[in-house]
């Protein structure tokens, strides 16, 4: 037996988060340290894990397989397929950020008990999240993914509700009252749509009788199972539901602007840029993978909500007084863009979609973490309380142009790569689709820089005059992330490479071919 | 008609062809088969003598002894009949086909007797409550003949007076509850349902603080189980009206068309299915009053918040583990050819009462109450296991019970040492930053409650997906959605409570967690760990269950 390399990937967090809690009150310090090293541990066994992986072998490796409740046909089994890899990736890159930007987000108020102990209990939460995010990226058994896809629920509520922003107009009092509105509104709108996956989960055994993926997809391939046709499309409906809530997807959305608004700027990338990710990753594997008919029959309706979204998410971001609200209502229309991407059934428009996913993650966490700085300095999170920060702050200022320049795909960045491949697999099957959904860029060119132009350009405002600027920690935050933005942008072949073996598999698990282009077809 | 066209007890039996009266045979017990339960009630009995004879300042002792012994004891022959193969190879029927020794009843009363084993350490706790005239008291009245707030009461606490005779009362119902699930007639059904009923009552009004409330939660409880029972007896006379028997397999052979040789008598009543439909439909009914299922759930909040805690929290698990076995060995031993009949009607049951109890306990604002009406939606979630109709189905069940049973008493143990200077301070306004203050009894706390709302990794959440799967397989795909929308529902005010804990500020008048004897703190703990292992690791037990899944008839 060779050494369980994805199991490691989740154990090493997951121990890593008992650890930091376990630190004692007064040495709060340790406890960061701690919490730096086992994500960083992490990101290397991650990197291991894309070293190891071989884009043109079998479609999952690294296998690991148990039996773990075989009285309900439960196994622990675990295989990456280059879409897994991508996101387990971006998973173990982000969190080492995340920790970092989040250094003094916990520290102790001096009226809190000297029992509490917030910052143990922050990092624990991140790294455990850590751990069941990557899980469920790696599962290949349907209930094993179940079981992290609802258990990151409790340490993100805990995170949402416990650890609020502390750059709140409304005191204190009014902050508590939002903040545990948000990690309640979060929770129950993710259960909610769980619970339902739940009944979907116990159905696809009644139909299925097994909850292995590769089983299933086997079984499918051979023309041994067949499902209902009513059948499908209610358990396609139920795991759907789920993962719309998760990615968001219009009209499900309304959580995330609440959530991302009220928690910690590290707390809201980790939302946005890696939690999130497993709600469109699991469209991809599980709603493609194990319902092919339905998937094709809800692509109409599916599409015309990621449109709703791109378009109504980007409206909203203009219309947006919140710094952190903005950046939500942005991730609602680039979510909009992935969904998209997945549904358009081109290969095109997959990988795109999986490079979306990544990117989205890094351009995201670039924004949000330099804007995480800027509010903790000024202390307030609206736009109107800034004004001419690029003079006081140049080196902030610039951080946050190229992360805002990131989000509307800017050419040269990395989104640009991923957002142009999802709208040309979106023109070459659906041609008006791809042109309402290009409007969504002219309007993410409107709020990013209309955002930049009010905070940092213009007359410096008496109180954010004395800003200093990005210190050591905040540089190596926002620095290796824009390296990544630029590396990716100009040179995305790794990616692309890891990614398209896995999506032609999806592409042939819903029997889809790209269009033939025009030209060719005429001749 | 004649004489001899009508059931009856004696005219069965005394019907030889001379006329004379016929020696009466002596019973063969099976003494081995039914030694859990004889230890129990031979320990209650002791109990009682304890109580009459030792002085009054070694009978605490005395008495803990003896019913955690005695309870300890039972669970080891309980292990002694399974291993010896009485569960599944040897199952039959013992005490001249008046008690069914088989997987579920062995089963059962193994959960029931380690609830209660737990149960009784928190009924033992005597460092919560300040003591009286230097005193150690616990949570039970003085001395429950004197009239709240008299002189006669003021007198007792002076004294030091305990009512230790919650000890064999506890050990009554254990033992009462143990028959119920393994009753093989429609008599020891009945009287066990008495056995176990009666204590209850008499625990129920025995809390030392609050007394009126207690008392009234008893009289209530009293009242409309007298009713449930009435119900139940004349359910029984009315099947055995039917079939001429009140044994378990005569009755299903009756109901099948099975039975070999038909006395006129029962070719007078068997195609009587007046008699059959509402005979069962009575039964099952004071069934579901014990399980606590719409609509015949009004006594629970009532008696679980006046209740002392410790008794809420023994009545809570260990009744329902109790009556959802009687429920199940009635409803697929004796009714099966009833299928038809009572699916559609439990179908309903289940789904009301998964739905009422949820949205009901969102209004809730005590935390007693708040349990209460999640065990009436935990009942709906267990109904929809026992109505899949399969071997499935009442694994499933088993271990549904287990798992909630252990959640349900250490809830409960948590709740007796949240206090202010009034006793306990269930009102949840109360529970505010309680996680601030006091974050490991909180955060178990949180715990159980993730576990009541089903969160994976919680022996809730695999329990939920054992009686759902059965459910689903069983063909009742609507119910299970229903199940699931409940749960939702039901996580919403089980999640508001953790927000409480530990997101409100702590009111700095609120009330301070007490430091308890290990015994209190065993039972959590015990809980606690049984919730994460049946969790987390919950294979070992779902085999037991499923190897317990076969009733003997």
């Amino acid at each position: 037996m060779s050494f369980p390399l994805l199991t490691a990937t989740a154990v090493l967090p997951a121990l890593g988060a008992v650890a930091t809690a376990a630190v004692p009150a007064a040495r709060r310090e340790a406890a960061k340290w701690l919490a730096l090293l086992v994500s960083l541990g992490t990101l290397v066994l991650a990197v291991l894990v894309a070293v190891r992986f071989d884009p043109g072998g079998a479609r999952f490796q690294l296998t690991e397989s148990y039996d773990w409740i075989p009285a309900f046909g439960v196994r622990y089994e675990l295989g990456v397929d280059g879409i897994g890899v991508a996101l387990v990736l971006l998973t173990a890159v982000l969190i080492p950020f995340i920790v970092l930007a989040g250094w003094h987000d916990a520290d102790p108020l001096e009226t809190q008990s000297k029992r509490w102990r917030p910052t143990q209990g922050f990092f624990a939460l991140i790294l455990m999240v850590e751990a069941m995010v990557i899980l469920s990226f790696e599962a290949t058994d349907v209930f094993l993914f179940y079981i992290f896809f609802e258990a990151m629920l409790i340490p993100m509520y805990f995170l949402i509700g416990g650890f609020g922003d502390r750059a709140h107009q409304g005191g204190e009092e009014a902050a508590a009252t939002q903040r545990s509105y948000a990690a309640v509104k979060f929770l129950l709108y993710n259960l909610a749509g769980g619970l339902i996956m739940l009944a979907a989960v116990i159905g696809l055994y009644v139909a299925a009788g097994s909850f292995s993926l590769p089983d299933i997809l086997a079984a499918r391939a051979d023309g041994e199972l067949t499902m209902g046709t009513n059948t499908e499309r209610l358990l396609f409906l139920g795991f759907f539901l789920a993962f719309a809530v998760k990615a968001p997807l219009w009209p499900l959305h309304t959580w995330l602007p609440n959530a991302m608004g009220e928690a910690t700027a590290p707390v809201a990338v980790l939302i946005t840029a890696v939690v999130d990710k497993v709600g469109t990753f699991a469209m991809l594997r599980f709603c493609l993978g194990l319902f092919p008919e339905a998937s094709k029959w809800a692509t109409p309706v599916v599409l015309v909500l990621a449109l709703i979204s791109i378009v109504y998410g980007a409206l909203l971001a203009v219309g947006q007084r919140d710094i952190k609200r903005l950046v939500a209502y942005a991730s609602i229309s680039h979510f909009g863009f992935i969904i998209l991407g997945v549904f358009v059934m081109t290969s095109q428009g997959q990988s795109g979609a999986t490079l979306y996913m990544v990117n989205h993650g890094i351009s995201t966490a670039a924004l949000m973490l330099v804007a995480g700085f800027l509010i903790s300095r000024r202390g307030s999170r609206l736009i109107a309380d800034y004004g001419g920060v690029q003079k006081v702050a140049p080196v902030l200022a610039g951080t946050f142009l190229i992360g805002g320049l990131a989000t509307l795909s800017l050419p040269g960045l990395a989104p640009f790569v991923s957002e142009f491949l999802v709208l040309v697999g979106a023109f070459a099957r659906y041609p008006v689709v791809g042109i309402i959904a290009t409007f969504g860029i002219v309007l993410a060119a409107l709020y990013t820089l209309v955002l930049y132009q009010r905070t940092m350009t213009g007359p410096v405002r008496p109180e954010v005059a004395k800003l200093p600027d990005l210190r050591v920690r905040e540089l190596a935050v926002a620095a290796p992330l824009i390296a990544l933005l630029i590396f990716l942008g100009v040179y995305p072949q790794p990616l692309t490479d890891l990614v398209n073996p896995a999506v032609r598999h999806t592409m042939s698990d819903v029997q889809q071919h790209d269009p033939e282009p025009e030209v060719e077809a005429a001749k | 008609m004649s004489a001899s066209a009508v059931h009856g007890l004696w005219t069965d039996l005394a019907a030889p062809a001379d006329g004379s009266i016929a020696k009466i045979p002596a019973p063969t017990i099976e003494y081995a088969q039914l030694s859990p339960v004889m230890i129990v009630i031979g320990a209650a009995v002791l109990g009682i003598l304890v109580e009459a004879f030792v002085p009054r300042r070694a009978r605490y002792h005395a008495q803990l002894f003896v019913s955690a012994v005695a309870l300890a004891a039972g669970f080891a022959a309980v292990v002694a009949l399974a291993v010896g193969g009485h569960a599944t190879t040897r199952a039959g029927i013992a005490a001249e086909g008046a008690i069914a020794v088989d997987g579920p009843a062995l089963f059962l009363q193994g959960v029931i007797l380690l609830v209660g084993l737990v149960a009784l350490f928190t009924f033992a706790e005597r460092r919560l409550d300040p003591a009286a005239h230097g005193n150690r008291v616990d949570s039970f009245a003085a001395q429950a003949a004197s009239v709240p707030g008299s002189d006669s009461e003021k007198a007792a606490v002076k004294a030091g007076f305990t009512t230790t005779e919650v000890f064999p009362l506890l050990l009554f119902a254990v033992g009462g509850m143990m028959v119920f699930p393994a009753a093989n007639d429609l008599l020891t059904l009945f009287i066990a349902l008495e056995v176990f009923s009666l204590p209850l009552y008499l625990l129920c009004a025995l809390a030392r603080r609050k007394r009126l409330l207690s008392q009234e939660a008893a009289v209530k409880y009293f009242l409309l189980g007298a009713f449930a029972s009435a119900f139940t007896l004349f359910g029984i006379a009315l099947l055995y009206g039917y079939a001429g028997s009140v044994s378990y397999g005569r009755i299903a052979q009756v109901v099948e068309g099975t039975v070999g040789e038909v006395s006129p008598a029962l070719a007078g009543t068997m195609g009587n299915d007046v008699l059959l439909l509402l005979g069962a439909a009575l039964v099952t009914m004071g069934l579901l009053f014990k399980v606590g299922a719409v609509p015949f759930h009004m006594w629970t909040p009532d008696v679980y918040q006046g209740a002392p805690t410790p008794v809420t929290g023994f009545m809570a698990s260990a009744t329902k583990v109790a009556a959802f076995g009687a429920l199940l060995r009635l409803l697929y031993v004796v009714l099966p050819g009833l299928r038809w009949d009572w699916r559609p009607v439990m179908w309903g049951v289940a789904a009301v009462t998964m739905v009422i109890g949820a949205i009901v306990a969102i209004t809730q604002t005590d935390i007693k109450r708040l349990l209460a009406y999640s065990s009436i939606a935990h009942a709906g979630f267990i109904l929809a296991g026992v109505i899949a109709a399969k071997p499935e189905g009442i694994s499933s069940v088993l271990f549904y019970l287990a798992a909630y049973s252990f959640v349900t008493v250490g809830a409960f143990a948590v709740v007796t040492l949240v206090r202010d200077a009034g006793g306990e301070a269930t009102h949840l306004s109360k529970w505010a930053g309680l996680g601030r203050r006091s974050p490991l009894v909180a955060a178990v706390f949180a715990v159980f409650l993730l576990a009541f709302a089903g969160i994976p990794l919680t022996s809730g959440f695999a329990g939920k997906f054992a009686v759902f799967k059965a459910a689903a397989e069983g063909g009742a795909a609507p119910l299970v959605v229903v199940g699931v929308l409940s749960s939702a529902v039901a996580a919403f005010f089980y999640i508001r409570v953790i927000v409480l804990m530990f997101f409100s500020e702590p009111k700095p008048d609120g009330p301070t967690v007490a430091v308890a004897s290990p015994l209190t703190t065993v039972a959590i703990a015990v809980g606690a760990a049984v919730t994460v292992v049946l969790g987390v690791a919950p294979q070992y037990f779902l085999d037991l269950a499923s190897q317990a899944g076969t009733f003997v008839r």
